[in-house]
């Protein structure tokens, strides 16, 4: 597989600074493609939510992690291009938020392993040596802190809840347990960023995290999966094939139609 | 998830101000009914302060009683406070 790292040639179309991004910049898109490729995939749910006030509910979710994203993409070049012009070889989104939704309980699954993780790194990014980064988790974290509590209270009433309920969340948690590992990976680029002082080292934030799931999944009454076989990459632009899917419909209008405005 | 209660929502604008009916919501329990609530009725910064209340515990007047419990009032305008001459060394009232 082609690596996105070296497909720069295009890179100056999306504001970046230089073909060679620099560190700052790279995770900027890694938080930034998180929240856009989560954001999308929660607004998926529009209109199919199992009752009106969940499809609400999923929907503000949705908005508060495109805000995030809209901030993000934007400190780090033209958002918008970003967002609506770049390959999926060129995302740095992890793995775990691609995922596509399966049911309530898989969404639910996947939104709290993420948001779990994203709510103890925002608030050590608070302290990040980066004006706007340490800004940003400011705001961010008091939305995820709500992101995380409904994914909780959702997971704890679906596990300790009826045989087709508790069967349905543990599948969607074995769905998604793969692809916790890569939340924690330190590769060389991350490396040099908390190296910098601009990024939290997740490594530090495991055992909470790990311990911080165990007490959700007991209330549950939910066995945590079986740890199985990481997958890694997407910090690399190596993705699964449904993020292509995903960019396909999120892409396709300003792709199609590149000068159309409201 | 049709059997959900319905919870009526009631929200503070602000401070100093009376929390205020403005809608239901179906939920399972308590706990997901203020998420709900918040979700549906404060996401333009309307309010500061949710209650919810399970509708089945709102005791109603019977709108057929609406006679005999509200017409009598109609004849009383006495009992609003406004025959009294107020002085004008009387602020504030």
């Amino acid at each position: 597989m082609k690596d996105g790292a070296s497909t720069g040639s295009a890179r100056t179309e999306f504001g970046l600074a230089s073909t060679t991004l620099d560190v700052r910049t790279e995770y900027l898109l890694r938080l930034g493609d998180d929240a856009l490729v989560l954001g999308q995939r929660l607004g998926e749910w529009c209109g199919h939510g199992p009752v009106l006030e969940v499809d609400i509910s999923l929907a503000n979710l949705a908005l508060d992690l495109i805000g995030q994203a809209t901030l993000l993409l934007g400190e780090a070049g033209d958002g918008d291009a970003l967002a609506f012009h770049r390959d999926v070889l060129d995302f740095r989104n992890c793995l775990l938020v691609e995922q596509p939704n399966g049911d309530f309980a898989q969404t639910i699954a996947r939104h709290l392993l993420y948001t779990t993780w994203q709510h103890l790194l925002l608030q050590r990014l608070t302290q990040s040596s980066d004006k706007f980064l340490s800004e940003f988790a400011h705001k961010a974290v008091k939305e995820v802190a709500y992101h995380r509590e409904l994914a909780a209270d959702w997971t704890i009433r679906l596990g300790d809840g009826t045989d087709e309920s508790a069967r349905r969340m543990a599948e969607g948690l074995d769905w998604n347990w793969r692809f916790v590992p890569e939340l924690f990976e330190v590769d060389e680029t991350l490396q040099a960023a908390i190296d910098a002082g601009i990024a939290p080292d997740p490594r530090e934030v495991e055992e909470e995290y790990r311990s911080a799931i165990a007490a959700v999944l007991f209330e549950a009454q939910l066995e945590a999966p079986a740890d199985q076989r990481p997958i890694l990459g997407g910090r690399r632009g190596h993705h699964s094939e449904h993020l292509g899917h995903l960019l396909a419909v999120m892409q396709f209008l300003p792709r199609t139609y590149p000068d159309a405005t409201w | 998830m049709n059997d959900w209660p319905l919870w009526e929502v009631f929200v503070r604008a602000k401070g100093g101000l009376s929390h205020r009916h403005v809608g239901s919501v179906h939920a399972p329990d308590a706990e997901l009914a203020l998420a709900h609530a918040r979700d549906t009725y404060t996401r333009r910064l309307e309010g500061v302060s949710l209650w919810v209340v399970p509708s089945a515990e709102i005791v109603a007047s019977d709108p057929d009683q609406a006679g005999e419990l509200f017409e009598p009032a109609e004849s009383k305008i006495y009992r609003h406070p406004t025959f009294y001459d107020i002085p004008d060394e009387v602020k504030h009232i």
